[in-house]
């Protein structure tokens, strides 16, 4: 038969799902039960990496980072891309220069995105030094060395590399409601900020669903961004789970410990998608 | 918002005046850190010492470009940037082909040719998409390592293939689900096989679908840092990496129109890819979105 073809066509697939996708995650999950260090040791000490795990103050204080990240660069993605998405729909002269502007961030590489704002933000360098030249020499902005505020200096240019993202699917989105919607309101004389809070947005919720999800993937797995910026300083005051694992990998040897490092990772990633990966079969069933 | 659309060309409204404000404000804001690279890439380390980061370079010059391209040292070689672009086309040309390739076989064969596995197969690739690279590192460092592979060219090259499959595979789907099931048909009907139909019908109906997928792993790939890091080696560091070496692994004065020039350079290929592109950029963002 024919469909011998397409099981041979899809044949890298399988072994790529088996090998990596299967195999690779439960080898980890595996590894993370050993007290490997530089080599794996296949003997089984059950939970000893994870005890250890969440006594190390790293980990827990970048999981806690994590969360600040997360919560910062989604929400700060969402208001701000949501409100240009909302500006932009206005029948706005330059449309396409504005978009075309809000946008070219998203193309560059987190790698680019860290090192531009550090510099921005150097308070030798950057902005501070800029507001001071100008004659306000008591100005401050030197949050990348404080070790209370470089977090939220990653925030900021995490949202500057991601509000575009979140601005073209919502825009959209806002593109697609129906205009009829919008004559009845006019009808009615119902202010549109009413209008955008109480019709429309509950509209969108789909759309800032996905996008919520797609950019906590990119908050769980943090790591260029954090290494271009701040190297995880100062002190450990930017340290992240991502860059745990490859710090544990790669320069402590501690294959052990690193694994059970992304074990917790791989369970808040499914925390986050298992939900929206049932909905979505749940739909395409019903 | 009633007193413009009484009077449109006499009065501007402040509802009016402050969306062009918002939109305004925020333009600088995305716009700014592009304007100081530039800026600061054509002064020379003088001009950096004694102004500002927002002045204009009194005299452009272009010292800082040719020693980032050609001269910047990343530890102890100093043959510039240009070492990670050529690094980075290598992994580029092959990773994009293959994946892009892989994806529409895999879109083609999971679209209509239904069968046992397959679609729990294409759940589980799906859910992978989501899982952080470092849950498959060092499952995939030792199998490299024992294929004599780890390193290489190869490695990186079949890396970019194992972690695009997921996007291409759904993108590829998606598309060829939407592809009516009687144009499939009819030509099974006349006998046409599983590749005939393939390379006969659904690719030459596929260039919009590649335009966008192709799109999506230039970006990627061009833009990883972490898998580059781990798996191209020492002689083959793509750009990114190199880049980071250069600025943050700097002794001595930092010279920061070198810095901003490598930096350019490395984010220029996505950059022109995106402005030539334009909307086609947009529809792979959307395309990819999907999978959220």
């Amino acid at each position: 038969m024919k469909i011998r073809s397409a099981q041979v066509a899809l044949l890298p697939m399988f072994a790529i799902v088996a090998t990596v996708y299967v195999g690779s995650i439960l080898w980890t999950i595996g590894i993370s039960l050993t007290p490997s260090r530089s080599l794996p040791i296949y003997e089984f000490v059950g939970l000893e990496q994870y005890v250890a795990l969440f006594r190390s103050s790293r980990w827990t204080t970048s999981l806690v980072n994590m969360l600040v990240f997360g919560a910062g660069y989604i929400g700060g993605c969402l208001a701000l891309g949501y409100l240009m998405a909302i500006f932009i729909d206005q029948k706005v002269r330059a449309e396409n220069a504005l978009r075309t502007i809000f946008l070219y961030p998203h193309a560059m590489s987190f790698i680019v995105t860290g090192l531009v704002w550090q510099w921005i933000m150097s308070p030798t360098e950057g902005i501070q030094d800029f507001v001071r030249g100008l004659g306000l020499t008591g100005f401050t902005f030197d949050w990348i060395v404080r070790p209370d505020m470089a977090m939220y200096a990653v925030i900021i240019a995490g949202i500057w590399h991601g509000a575009g993202f979140v601005m073209a699917l919502l825009l959209a989105g806002l593109r697609g409601v129906d205009t009829e919607i919008w004559k009845a309101a006019r009808i009615d004389a119902v202010p549109a900020w009413r209008m955008y809070l109480h019709v429309v947005t509950p509209i969108l919720v789909p759309v800032f669903v996905t996008c919520a999800v797609l950019l906590s993937t990119h908050a769980i797995k943090s790591y260029d961004i954090v290494v271009a910026m701040t190297k995880g300083g100062p002190g450990i005051a930017t340290e992240v789970p991502a860059k745990f694992v490859m710090d544990y990998l790669f320069e402590r040897s501690s294959v052990g410990r690193a694994a059970a490092a992304a074990t917790v990772m791989l369970m808040m990633v499914m925390a986050v998608a298992a939900p929206v990966l049932y909905a979505r079969a749940a739909a395409a069933k019903g | 918002m009633s007193i413009s659309e009484r009077r449109p060309w006499k009065t501007v409204s402040p509802a009016r005046i402050g969306t062009y404000a918002f939109l305004l404000v925020c333009a600088l804001f995305f716009a700014m850190p592009l304007f100081i690279m530039l800026m600061t890439s054509f002064k020379t380390m003088e001009e950096i010492r004694s102004g500002s980061i927002f002045s204009l370079p009194s005299a452009p010059d272009l010292g800082a470009w040719v020693k980032a391209w050609s001269a910047a040292c990343t530890g102890v070689a100093c043959d510039g940037i240009s070492v990670g672009f050529w690094n980075s086309v290598r992994i580029l040309i092959p990773s994009v082909i293959l994946s892009v390739l892989l994806g529409a076989v895999n879109g083609y064969a999971l679209a209509h040719w239904n069968f046992r596995w397959a679609g729990i197969a294409f759940g589980l690739l799906m859910t992978g998409a989501f899982i952080p690279h470092q849950v498959y590192v060092y499952p995939l460092v030792q199998l490299f390592a024992w294929s004599g592979t780890f390193g290489t060219l190869a490695a990186i090259i079949a890396v970019h293939v194992i972690f695009g499959m997921p996007v291409m595979t759904l993108i590829f789907r998606n598309y060829f689900v939407s592809i009516p099931e009687e144009i499939f048909k009819a030509a099974r009907m006349d006998g046409a096989g599983f590749w005939w139909v393939f390379f006969a019908i659904m690719l030459p109906m596929s260039t919009p679908i590649m335009i966008v997928a192709v799109i999506w792993q230039v970006t990627g790939i061009w833009n990883d840092f972490v898998l580059g890091l781990i798996f191209a080696g020492r002689e083959n560091l793509p750009m990114t990496v190199q880049l980071n070496n250069i600025v943050n692994s700097q002794f001595g004065e930092r010279e920061y129109n070198v810095d901003m020039a490598a930096t350019i350079l490395t984010a220029l290929v996505p950059l022109v890819l995106y402005f030539i592109s334009g909307r086609w950029f947009v529809r792979g963002i959307a395309a990819g979105a999907v999978k959220g």
